[in-house]
């Protein structure tokens, strides 16, 4: 039977005569072995090497089977196994566990046999059958945690898990372009789940429409001047609640049709790049290192940016060849980010999605992805504490593609546009 | 040209000289005022909205290049960018397919005698504070003349609205068919540019037209009118209730943009 | 079928006096150790032409590096990172090493210093498997990997805590009497119960205290013993086994087992015969496993074993007479050597702490290196006192010329 916890404490205001706490992750040294690991439950998979020849996984990870010395493979891995010995840590000589004892782990016998040291959920008691899930920590380093219960009402009450996830609940999320469709779904959802506050980001606030309306009448969502075309209207706003951004959602959007050839031109591509790429880099460069320095704020700490990206980033789809071309540069500078943000525990997380149901599609075949779907499984990858979500069904064959031969899937949308 | 020739040239006018002293001696006591008619080049200044499915102009931006500081460490300066027609501008008769093939309509060609002019300043602010889709008609015109005499040809002729002092949603007034701001009728303008021959035409919105003139005939008559016929637009102007209605001198100089279609600029009017 | 050790002694054991951080580098503390055992043996540096080093801190130098670092020429050296069990493998090493004549005097040094960060250093890259795969949880270090065997082994086996404790306390007691012990405060089973926990069911004195020391011996022929005068001990039997049952998902067995018949048998003596056992005791429960997978008592009868026998210096079932590393502090690589050390002292009656009366015969075991969550390395070696040389000095040889031969 599974225990029932208390629910988390609801994050009281920071005392403002106390300092702010410096940012302390969890280890990061890995093998590249281990970092494997790391990549792949950074793709939200749980897998693991196997044995070539005898098929059984393998962990911790090596370079042969060490029952019959065959090559190994990373394969999808079942994650059922038995807690056989558990610990809390009332220590630790790392400064990141020594701030969070007591802080309990365990071993479990993955697949009779294969020992594997994972976290544990609160839930969980020696003998139990439990489930391995992989979360990528405050380093951006993958871990095993241990549950009994995946379904337990109780399930987002644990500490630990909290730490290994970026769940909106009881946090303040800004969506800097909240009057798309997106934006609208993403407030609904983050209130959804918890959200304490929604700031929505406006630009062109002389231009009313139902959307704002909408916005207006929620009562968790402040919407807030923010033109992401506007560097000194990026500063004030960050001015203004950059303290206060738990989630950083950027989600803007301009599909526009066209290439290079048969585009809309050079000026339309500004455009576009002035609210994507540079929109990003204003966005970093006011609120990410703010959002940096509050990665370890306590329960109100800075947990994640977000950055809705076409899947269309991976390799350019020439139908929409300057929008493709806009998102391949908001990755990179993604990349770059998360470079920048090692260290602080603030992940940043990106949400690819295939075209979405919107009025610059209307001339593409579904499926396409409803902005509802796109929030829900946006708010479900800050949960799960993903650090790459996928969503609907072009995005994951694109991806699916782009790891089996990114070469093949380039001529394939090269085709795609005759 | 030498400086013989100029002196010859004052020579030749002697009374230019005077009015010119006395225009400078005026400026000098501030007997003769000068009002700025420019908006703030502003980012949050709205722009003229048009379908998505149209190319946009960009609205004025500003970035950094240094400030005192590792990437210039003595100065401060930044980059601007914005499209032609944004913030106060000129509309030059290039700007519109009536007025593409019109000798020297274009920012850098055109007669910069015609930048400096009088200026008769139309009052409508009662009649678009009653109706946001106010259009000055012909008979406007006529009551205007009445009451302080005949537009003199190569004026400029601005139709005051009140509209400058609005912010925000209220300046563009969207709705769900548009927007919707006063300006003249195709009527008006055709009198002013046929029978009194006027340098350009200026208004407080973000247009020459009205918000609704899509649906005029022609549609924007006053761009199409204006700018078929070789003369001039201003847009976004700001105090035009700071001028008499007659017996002003505009000033209103584009910037010399190669083959340039309009340009943001600082309008300035002398008043006695 | 390895041969015995009938020619081969132990003898010099040396210990410098611990201290609980230090500021000097392993290789100090490796090179007082050498020293003071030279000057004790009246030797030279020139007279020893094999070496063994076992260190975690002095990386990035290893055993090649401190032979310049020390100005010794040598014809015979090893690098031993086995941890706990670097001890009895290096007396093993040498012993053969000097049987095939590739060496006639082996000195066996350990040490580590303990800067302020140096335990934290040493444990956050100690191995791959631990990078990967333990360190990131909770990064408890060995104290978190030894709390989980020790919380399967006492659920296994219903080993209570008290037991753990009569262990520590008994050691403790040994302690009050060793020089060299950083803890010389009397210990209860009471206090050991109450103390603060570290990693459950692990508390405060289950665990050892890092700090900086070595300990050293010298190998060699029993002649070469007798010649110097030096009081040596003789190895019976060794034995050592690397990465032994794997398969256990979580370890309650060391690889001793494996290997204990072949102990016994080779060194023709029993478990019962042993007047006093020198155990690895990271922690109480590797102890209390080593005694029961060594063949003390029965797998599981922890519990009984230990409540009726007294484990000090004077009692039934002397254990760890120096104090153990719970009690004089785990000085890093030397903590593996702290045992064998300590039992030559007491064979040749030369106790620093309290004495066994009259010890002919003892058992070193050894444990070592928590590559990912279990102790990899297990060695044990049954010693006796050496009361005249093995066989007599038919060759009879200086130092120098047994060097050159």
């Amino acid at each position: 039977m599974t225990t029932s916890l208390p629910p988390l404490p609801e994050p009281v205001r920071k005392d403002p005569q106390k300092k702010t706490p410096s940012a302390l992750i969890p280890p990061s040294a890995r093998s590249r072995l281990g970092m494997r690991l790391s990549a792949e439950a950074a793709r939200g998979r749980f897998r693991l090497p196997h044995c070539n020849a005898c098929n059984q996984p393998v962990w911790p990870p090596r370079e042969a089977c060490p029952a019959c010395l065959s090559s190994l493979q990373w394969r999808d891995a079942d994650a059922t196994g038995t807690l056989i010995a558990e610990t809390t840590l009332e220590t630790s000589p790392e400064l990141y566990f020594r701030e969070r004892t007591p802080w309990r782990v365990g071993t479990v016998d993955l697949a009779g046999g294969v020992p594997v040291m994972a976290h544990l959920h609160a839930q969980c008691r020696i003998g139990d059958t439990v489930t391995l899930r992989l979360f990528l920590d405050k380093a951006d380093r993958a871990v095993f945690m241990a549950f009994s219960d995946l379904d337990s009402p109780d399930l987002r009450e644990d500490i630990q898990l909290r730490e290994l996830t970026n769940d909106p609940r009881h946090r303040r999320v800004l969506i800097t372009d909240a009057r798309t469709p997106a934006g609208v779904a993403l407030a609904k959802a983050m209130t959804k789940a918890g959200a304490k506050r929604i700031f929505a980001g406006i630009g062109d606030a002389w231009k009313r429409d139902a959307a704002i309306e909408a916005l207006e009448g929620m009562e968790t969502v402040s919407t807030v001047p923010l033109d992401l075309t506007d560097t000194r209207s990026v500063e004030e706003l960050c001015g203004e609640i950059g303290g206060k951004v738990d989630i950083l959602v950027h989600n803007a959007e301009q599909v526009r049709p066209g290439g290079v050839m048969a585009g809309r031109g050079i000026a339309d591509a500004k455009q576009l790049h002035e609210k994507l790429v540079f929109g990003f880099m204003r966005l970093a460069e006011s609120f990410g290192p703010v959002m940096r320095s509050r990665g370890a704020d306590g329960v109100n700490a800075a947990t994640a940016w977000v950055n809705l990206l076409s899947v269309y980033a991976h390799a350019n789809w020439p139908a929409y060849g300057q929008h493709s071309a806009a998102h391949a540069a908001t990755l990179s500078l993604a990349q770059c980010l998360r470079g920048e943000m090692q260290g602080s525990g603030v992940r940043v997380m990106n949400a690819f999605a295939g075209p979405l149901e919107q009025d610059w599609h209307d001339q593409v075949l579904p499926p396409k992805v409803t902005a509802d779907r796109l929030a829900r499984e946006i708010v479900g990858a800050l949960q799960g504490g993903q650090q790459d979500v996928y969503i609907g069904d072009v995005a994951r064959d694109v991806a699916e593609r782009f790891e089996d031969d990114a070469k093949l899937l380039e001529m394939e949308l090269a085709g795609d546009g005759q | 040209m030498s400086a013989d020739n100029a002196t010859d040239n004052a020579t030749d006018h002697p009374d230019t000289v005077a009015i010119l002293a006395g225009l400078a001696a005026g400026l000098a006591s501030a007997e003769i005022k000068i009002v700025d008619l420019t908006h703030r080049l502003d980012p949050d200044f709205p722009i003229i909205v048009l379908p998505p499915e149209f190319g946009q102009c960009a609205p004025f931006r500003m970035e950094e290049i240094s400030r005192y500081d590792a990437r210039g460490p003595a100065w401060h300066w930044h980059n601007i960018s914005l499209g032609e027609h944004a913030g106060t501008h000129f509309d030059a008769p290039i700007h519109w397919i009536s007025g593409r093939d019109l000798p020297n309509n274009t920012t850098d060609t055109l007669p910069v005698q015609k930048l400096v002019g009088q200026v008769c300043v139309i009052d409508c602010e009662a009649e678009s504070d009653a109706d946001d889709d106010y259009e000055m008609g012909v008979d406007k015109i006529a009551a205007f003349e009445a009451e302080h005499g005949e537009i003199p040809a190569q004026s400029w002729v601005l139709m005051r609205t009140g509209w400058s002092r609005r912010r925000g949603a209220d300046y563009i007034n969207l709705r769900a068919d548009g927007a919707h701001s006063p300006g003249p009728d195709a009527a008006a303008v055709r009198f002013l540019v046929e029978q009194r021959d006027i340098i350009g035409f200026g208004t407080e919105t973000v247009g020459t037209d009205t918000g609704q003139a899509v649906h005029s005939d022609p549609p924007y008559p006053a761009h199409y009118i204006l700018h078929g016929a070789g003369r001039y637009g201003l847009q976004c102007l700001a105090n035009l209730d700071q001028l008499p209605p007659t017996g002003a001198i505009l000033v209103a100089a584009p910037l010399k943009i190669r083959q340039g279609t309009g340009s943001p600029l600082r309008v300035l009017a002398l008043i006695p | 079928m390895s041969t015995g050790f009938e020619d081969i002694v132990i003898t010099a054991p040396t210990s410098v006096a611990y201290t609980r951080f230090s500021n000097e580098s392993a290789h100090w503390w490796l090179l007082a150790a050498l020293r003071d055992m030279l000057a004790g043996a009246g030797l030279r540096p020139a007279d020893i032409d094999g070496l063994t080093v076992s260190s975690f801190t002095l990386h990035p130098d290893s055993a090649v590096g401190f032979t310049q670092h020390a100005g010794l020429s040598l014809g015979w050296l090893e690098h031993l990172p086995m941890g706990g069990a670097s001890g009895v493998i290096a007396l093993r090493r040498a012993a053969r090493a000097i049987q095939c004549g590739d060496a006639s005097i082996v000195a066996c040094l350990s040490g580590d210093t303990n800067q302020l960060d140096s335990f934290r250093q040493t444990l956050s890259r100690f191995s791959h498997f631990s990078n990967d795969a333990a360190w990131p949880y909770g990064s408890g270090g060995a104290n978190g990997y030894f709390a989980l065997i020790a919380d399967h082994y006492m659920r296994r086996f219903g080993i209570a805590r008290e037991t753990f404790g009569q262990i520590a306390a008994a050691q403790r007691s040994n302690a009050l009497y060793y020089p060299h012990a950083l803890m010389k405060t009397p210990l209860s089973v009471e206090q050991y119960l109450d103390a603060r926990m570290i990693a459950s069911p692990l508390g405060l004195f289950d665990c050892v205290m890092p700090c900086a020391g070595s300990e050293s011996f010298m190998v060699m022929r029993a002649d070469t013993a007798h010649r110097l005068g030096l009081p040596a001990v003789r190895p019976l039997a060794i034995i050592e086994r690397h990465n032994g049952f794997a398969e256990d998902p979580v370890q309650f067995r060391g690889g001793w087992t494996y290997d204990r018949d072949q102990l016994w048998q080779r060194a023709g003596c029993a478990p019962a015969d042993m007047d006093f056992v020198q155990t690895y005791d990271d922690y109480p429960v590797i102890s209390l496993m080593q005694l029961e997978d060594l063949g003390f008592f029965e797998k599981g009868a922890g519990d009984a074993f230990i409540a009726g026998h007294d484990l000090t210096c004077g009692g039934s079932f002397p254990h760890n007479t120096s104090g153990g590393q719970l009690s004089v502090g785990q000085a890093g690589a030397a903590g593996g050597f702290l045992g064998i050390v300590e039992a030559v002292r007491q064979l040749t009656g030369s106790a620093i702490g309290a004495a066994v009366p009259n010890a002919r015969r003892a058992l070193v075991s050894g444990f070592g290196m928590v590559n990912y969550d279990r102790g990899v390395c297990s060695a044990a070696a049954v010693l006796e006192r050496a009361n005249q040389p093995a066989t007599a000095a038919r060759h009879p040889t200086t130092t120098e010329s047994e060097a050159a031969a």
